[in-house]
C-alpha cells in the first residue's frame, strides 16, 4: 500500500467506503425478501428445500404460477383489487377536488371550524370505525333488497348494488378522506386568490374555473393523491376480508390468505402467489416513485 | 365571494362539500359512536342491529380475560422494539443516504420499497426465510455453526420474529421522513460547525440531532400509534386464525378481529376497541406534552 498524501484525504475515502458498505449492506437486507420471493417463485419443490441453498434458480419456468392459478382463481382476485383499486381512487379524486375547492376557494361562516372539526376525525384509528361500518353495509344490503320488492321492474342485478359481498361495499367506505383533503387544500391555497377573482370578474363559472385552472395546476398532487389511494387500496386487508364471503368478490389480500392454507408450506406456490400480489405495484412504483416518495416526504403520510 | 348573495353562498359550498361530508360523516363519525354504544350492550346483533343488557360488562369480561392482557402485554413489548430500533436504524440510513455521494437515488429508492409492499404478501417471503428446516436464515446462522431455531413455531421465539418483521416493514417511512428533515437544515449550521473544527461525530450530536427534534417527535407519536395496532404483520407472518402457536404473539388489534371475526362477538370487539383507543389517546397526549417540553426547552 502506498503512502497517503495526506490523512485527510485517506479519511475521506474511509468515510466515503464506509458509507457505501453500510448502505449496500442495509439495501441487500431490505431487498432480499424480494429477492427470495421472486426466485422461489421459479424454483421447484425439490430446489426449495435444497441443501445446500440454491441461492439462484436454475430455470425461469412459470410453472408454479399455472399451478397456483389451477389452485385458487388469481385472476379473478386480480381483476377484482384491479377494478376496486381504480375506481376507488377515481372517486377518491372527485370528491377530494371538490371539498378542497370549496375549503380553500369558497368564504363561508364556519369554515374553518368545519375543517378543523373535520381534521380531528383523523385522531380516531380505523379499528373502531370497522365494527359498525360492517353493520352500516349489511343495512344497506337489506334497503337495497327491500327497494328492489317495491321496484320489480328493475333488472335482478340492481338487488345487489349494495351490502355484502358487492363492489360498493369494498369501495364506497374509503372515497372520502379528509386527509387528502387537507393535502390537496394546502395546493390550492398556493394558486393567487387575484386570479380567482379575476376569472369571476370575465364570468367564468365557479365549476368551469376548478377544472380548468385548479385541477390542471395541482396534477401533481393529483398523482400522488391517487397513487396513495390505489397502494392503499390494493394492499388493504381486514375490511375486504369482514364484508366478501364469496370467490367472485374476493381481492388478492384475501384469495391470498385462503390459498395460505390450501397451499400449506409449499413455498414455490406460496411464492409465486406472493409475486403476483406484490408485482404490479413494483412496476407502478418502479415509474411514480418520484410521485410517492415526494409526497411521503411532504405530508409524512403513514402507510 | 363576489357579488353572491349568503343564502347563494351557502348552497353553493354545500354542494361542493356534500359528498365528502356526507361519506365521512356516515364511515367515520357515525360508527365511532356507534361502537361505543355497541361496547356497552351485553349481547349486540350486528344484523338486527338490537341489544341487551346495558352496563359495563364486556369491560369487565374483556378486562379480566387472559388472552386480551396478553394481547396488552405483547402489543407493549413490541411497541418498545420495534420504535427505538427502527428509529435508530431509519436514522443512520438517512444521514448516509445524505451524504450527496454519487447513487443515493438508487438507495433511496430500494429503502422505500417495503411501503408500497402488500405486508400479507411479502409476509409469506418471511416466512420462508425465517423457515426452521429449510429456511435461508438458518442456514446462514448453521454456517457460522449456530443451531437451528423455530422462529415460527415456537412460543418462546414468536414474538422476536414479528419485532423483526415489524422492524424491516417499519424503516421505510421513516427514512423518507428523516431525509426530508436532514434536507431541511440550514447548510450555514454546517459551515459553521466545520469552521469550528467540530468532527462528525459532534456536529450529529451538537447540530443535526437538536435541529430534528420535532422530526423525532413526530415520528416516534406516528410509529408508536402504528406499533400499538400492530395486526397485519401478524397476519403476514402466522396466516390468519391464529397469532402465532398457541396465539403466543396476539396483539390488541388481533384481539379484537378474533372477537369480532372468528367469535362473533362484537359487542366484546367493541369495548375491546374501545379500550385501544382510549390507551392510544392516552400515550399520544402524554408524548405530545413531554415532546413539547423536551422541543422547548
Amino acid at each position: 500500500m502506498t503512502l497517503p498524501t495526506s490523512t485527510q484525504t485517506t479519511m475521506k475515502y474511509v468515510r466515503i467506503t464506509a458509507t457505501y458498505a453500510f448502505l449496500i449492506i442495509g439495501a441487500i437486507l431490505m431487498f432480499f425478501p424480494f429477492y427470495w420471493m421472486i426466485t422461489g417463485s421459479f424454483k421447484s419443490y425439490q430446489e426449495i428445500i435444497a441443501n445446500p441453498i440454491l441461492w439462484v434458480p436454475s430455470t425461469f419456468s412459470l410453472a408454479n404460477y399455472v399451478e397456483a392459478l389451477n389452485i385458487a382463481p388469481f385472476d379473478i382476485y386480480f381483476r377484482n383489487t384491479a377494478i376496486v383499486s381504480l375506481v376507488n381512487s377515481v372517486l377518491t379524486l372527485f370528491t377530494t377536488i371538490l371539498a378542497a375547492f370549496a375549503f380553500s376557494q369558497f368564504t363561508f361562516k364556519g369554515r374553518d371550524l368545519l375543517f378543523s372539526l373535520l381534521l380531528a376525525t383523523l385522531m380516531i384509528p380505523g379499528e373502531l370505525l370497522i365494527i359498525t361500518n360492517y353493520s352500516t353495509v349489511v343495512e344497506l344490503g337489506r334497503w337495497n333488497r327491500q327497494l328492489l320488492e317495491l321496484l320489480p321492474f328493475l333488472p335482478d342485478g340492481a338487488g345487489r348494488v349494495f351490502g355484502i359481498d358487492t363492489y360498493s361495499a369494498l369501495i364506497i367506505p374509503f372515497i372520502a378522506s379528509i386527509f387528502y383533503i387537507y393535502l390537496l387544500r394546502q395546493f390550492f391555497n398556493q394558486i393567487p386568490r387575484q386570479l380567482y377573482l379575476a376569472a369571476k370578474v370575465d364570468g367564468c363559472s365557479d365549476w368551469k374555473y376548478m377544472w380548468t385552472i385548479m385541477v390542471p395546476n395541482s396534477i401533481n398532487a393529483l398523482i400522488t393523491i391517487g397513487l396513495f389511494n390505489f397502494i392503499a387500496s390494493w394492499n388493504a386487508y381486514i375490511w375486504p376480508l369482514l364484508v366478501t364471503n364469496s370467490v367472485e368478490r374476493r381481492v388478492l389480500s384475501i384469495g391470498l390468505r385462503y390459498f395460505t392454507g390450501e397451499a400449506g408450506s409449499d413455498f414455490h406456490l406460496l411464492m409465486a402467489a406472493g409475486t403476483v400480489v406484490v408485482m404490479p405495484l413494483l412496476i407502478i412504483y418502479l415509474f411514480t416513485r418520484r410521485f410517492i416518495i415526494a409526497g411521503v416526504a411532504r405530508s409524512g403520510i403513514k402507510g | 365571494m363576489v357579488g353572491l348573495s349568503k343564502r347563494k353562498q351557502y348552497t353553493q359550498a354545500f354542494l361542493y362539500l356534500f359528498p365528502a361530508i356526507f361519506l365521512i360523516g356516515l364511515w367515520v363519525i357515525y360508527p365511532v359512536f356507534g361502537t361505543i354504544r355497541m361496547s356497552f350492550f351485553e349481547e349486540w346483533n350486528i344484523f338486527t342491529r338490537e341489544g341487551t343488557g346495558f352496563g359495563l360488562s364486556n369491560y369487565i369480561e374483556v378486562w379480566n380475560d387472559d388472552l386480551f392482557r396478553r394481547g396488552v402485554v405483547n402489543t407493549i413489548i413490541y411497541t418498545f422494539w420495534v420504535v427505538p430500533v427502527s428509529i435508530i436504524i431509519s436514522l443512520f440510513i438517512a444521514a448516509l443516504l445524505n451524504s450527496k455521494l454519487q447513487g443515493m437515488k438508487i438507495f433511496e429508492s430500494i429503502f422505500f420499497l417495503p411501503y408500497i409492499t402488500n405486508i400479507i404478501a411479502i409476509g409469506l417471503a418471511f416466512r420462508f426465510i425465517f423457515h426452521s428446516s429449510y429456511g435461508v436464515l438458518n442456514y446462514i446462522l448453521g454456517s457460522i455453526g449456530i443451531d437451528p431455531i423455530v422462529w415460527l413455531n415456537d412460543p418462546e421465539w414468536a414474538l422476536t420474529t414479528l419485532i423483526i418483521f415489524g422492524i424491516w416493514a417499519g424503516l421505510a417511512f421513516k427514512i423518507v421522513i428523516f431525509m426530508a428533515g436532514l434536507q431541511g437544515i440550514d447548510p450555514q449550521y454546517y459551515q459553521a460547525a466545520k469552521i469550528d473544527g467540530a468532527n462528525r461525530l459532534t456536529t450529529f450530536f451538537r447540530i443535526t440531532l437538536p435541529l430534528l427534534a420535532p422530526i423525532v417527535a413526530y415520528i416516534t407519536v406516528i410509529s408508536m400509534i402504528g406499533s400499538l395496532k400492530v395486526y397485519t404483520e401478524i397476519i403476514g407472518l402466522f396466516g390468519g386464525t391464529l397469532a402465532g402457536p398457541a396465539n403466543t404473539a396476539l396483539s390488541i388489534v388481533f384481539y379484537v378481529y378474533q372477537k369480532f371475526y372468528q367469535e362473533s362477538l362484537p359487542a366484546v370487539a367493541s369495548a375491546a376497541a374501545v379500550l385501544l383507543f382510549v390507551f392510544i389517546l392516552v400515550i399520544t397526549v402524554l408524548q405530545l406534552a413531554i415532546n413539547k417540553r423536551r422541543v422547548v426547552s
